[in-house]
């Protein structure tokens, strides 16, 4: 990516990583971009770094502005690696001694990443420095996503650097919001379904907090994909309705299968919701990536599981995403097991097990059907199916 | 009773309010939480907890 200004003395001297399909579990099907920003102020200043295989990059990136050794600060809003692992690099060439402003629980973490001890300088939510004719506030943002987390707003031009937050893994040709219009928040909302979704409530009080010291932001530049310049309180109450986590009226299947009859029962149970005009979507997850039915579950109001029962378990996908998903911690769903089994068939009782552990309400013992499911046994689906529809819709959603 | 805030996450234990999720009934002291109670926020456990000032 080459170096471009997002407002006078300020520029994005982050990279694209153009090829990235798995980023750490998550599909990233376009790819992402570690953004770093520099402002020339006074007292230079770099805010992150970017992923360490692209730390030549970056160097190269701020040298087409200023002599990376002419940069006199390092701020660090997120310890985790795609925005710290280039920071040996950079302090090596700006000078190892220079500090490096970070949150107390930045302070702890960063020493636990790199051999060499840098200039940490602990920083707390309110706290100011002033690099020139800007000043620069700290906001910790513990928990959204790590407790490292925080916030740097510049008040003299508006810009709050989020860290991950409102961030989207996308790589395009578009570097801001006016550019790519609405496509941007299928990527925004992949990314908070997948990495912030269980921080929902903490993230509700950091905007009222944000609003309540009525920070003045006119662009918000996230450590990944487009900035917001146009527009910045889209993503602002794009973010207030998803810690609500309200619930459309539609039902995500997820399932896998090995003889095709665990399939046969999704559709058929898919049919079973679509009947009471309930939207639902059968997901293999031989196809469909965890992270991509976590987008769908996070406005769903049902979400019904289904697997095979192999060597007595939870078939290794469908324990993979119940593990996903549970860690993510949605809230107030409907939930409903079914599967296909040869012999013993415990995985319908093990999945309603997790769905209980995960608090959702269980509406239907769920359906197992002893190998392949035959017309009475795809009409129990079926009605297990509408009986879901009706439930959605009873909700009141 | 004195409140208890998460050394990682910054969750503060109130003893008024219990931990209704992890089950826990108001008014139970932090010193009475179960040995394997976890922070409701990041999962840590107990020793990583300090008294409030």
């Amino acid at each position: 990516m080459k170096p471009f200004e997002i407002a006078d003395g300020i520029y994005n001297v982050g990279v694209e990583d153009w090829n990235i399909r798995d980023f750490h579990g998550y599909s990233t099907n376009n790819g992402t971009t570690y953004n770093a920003f520099l402002i020339i102020d006074e007292k230079i200043t770099l805010i992150d770094t970017v992923k360490k295989e692209f730390s030549s990059q970056l160097l190269n990136n701020i040298s087409q502005i200023i002599d990376p050794k002419k940069i006199d600060y390092v701020i660090s809003n997120h310890t985790e690696m795609d925005h710290s692992g280039s920071l040996p690099v950079v302090m090596h060439a700006i000078g190892e001694d220079k500090p490096v402003y970070c949150s107390k629980m930045g302070m702890k973490n960063l020493p636990l990443h790199f051999s060499r001890e840098f200039n940490y300088k602990p920083v707390s939510t309110g706290e100011e420095l002033s690099i020139g004719k800007r000043t620069l506030t700290f906001l910790e943002t513990k928990m959204i996503h790590w407790p490292d987390s925080m916030f740097t707003y510049v008040k003299e031009d508006g810009i709050l650097f989020s860290s991950d937050g409102f961030g989207q893994h996308y790589a395009g040709p578009e570097k801001f919001d006016d550019q790519i219009g609405e496509k941007i928040f299928i990527h925004a909302k992949k990314y908070y379904a997948n990495i912030l979704l269980l921080y929902s409530d903490k993230i509700q009080k950091l905007i009222g907090d944000v609003i309540s010291m009525g920070l003045d932001i006119k662009t918000i530049c996230p450590d990944h994909g487009i900035i917001w310049r146009k527009n910045p309180s889209s993503i602002i109450n794009a973010y207030v309705e998803w810690t609500k986590q309200k619930s459309e009226k539609k039902a995500v299947v997820v399932y896998d299968s090995m003889w095709h009859s665990t399939e046969l029962m999704a559709e058929m149970i898919v049919d079973g919701i679509a009947n009471e005009g309930v939207e639902a979507r059968p997901m293999n997850l031989r196809n469909w990536h965890r992270s991509d039915v976590m987008t769908a579950v996070m406005d769903a109001g049902a979400v019904v599981v289904g697997s095979p029962t192999l060597n007595n378990n939870i078939y290794p996908t469908v324990i993979d995403f119940l593990t996903y998903m549970k860690g993510l911690k949605p809230k107030d769903k409907i939930g409903a097991a079914f599967g296909s089994f040869g012999w013993s068939g415990e995985s319908v009782k093990q999945i309603n097990q997790e769905l209980e552990s995960m608090k959702f309400d269980i509406i239907d013992p769920g359906v197992k059907i002893k190998y392949i499911p035959d017309q009475d046994g795809l009409n129990s689906c079926f009605e297990l199916g509408k009986k879901i529809g009706k439930a959605i819709i009873n909700k009141n959603i | 009773m004195d409140k208890y805030v998460c050394n990682i996450c910054g969750y503060v234990y109130d003893p008024e309010e219990g931990d209704s999720d992890g089950g826990i009934d108001a008014g139970t002291k932090f010193e009475d939480l179960p040995d394997d109670w976890a922070c409701p926020t990041c999962g840590v456990g107990k020793e990583e907890f300090e008294k409030e000032e």
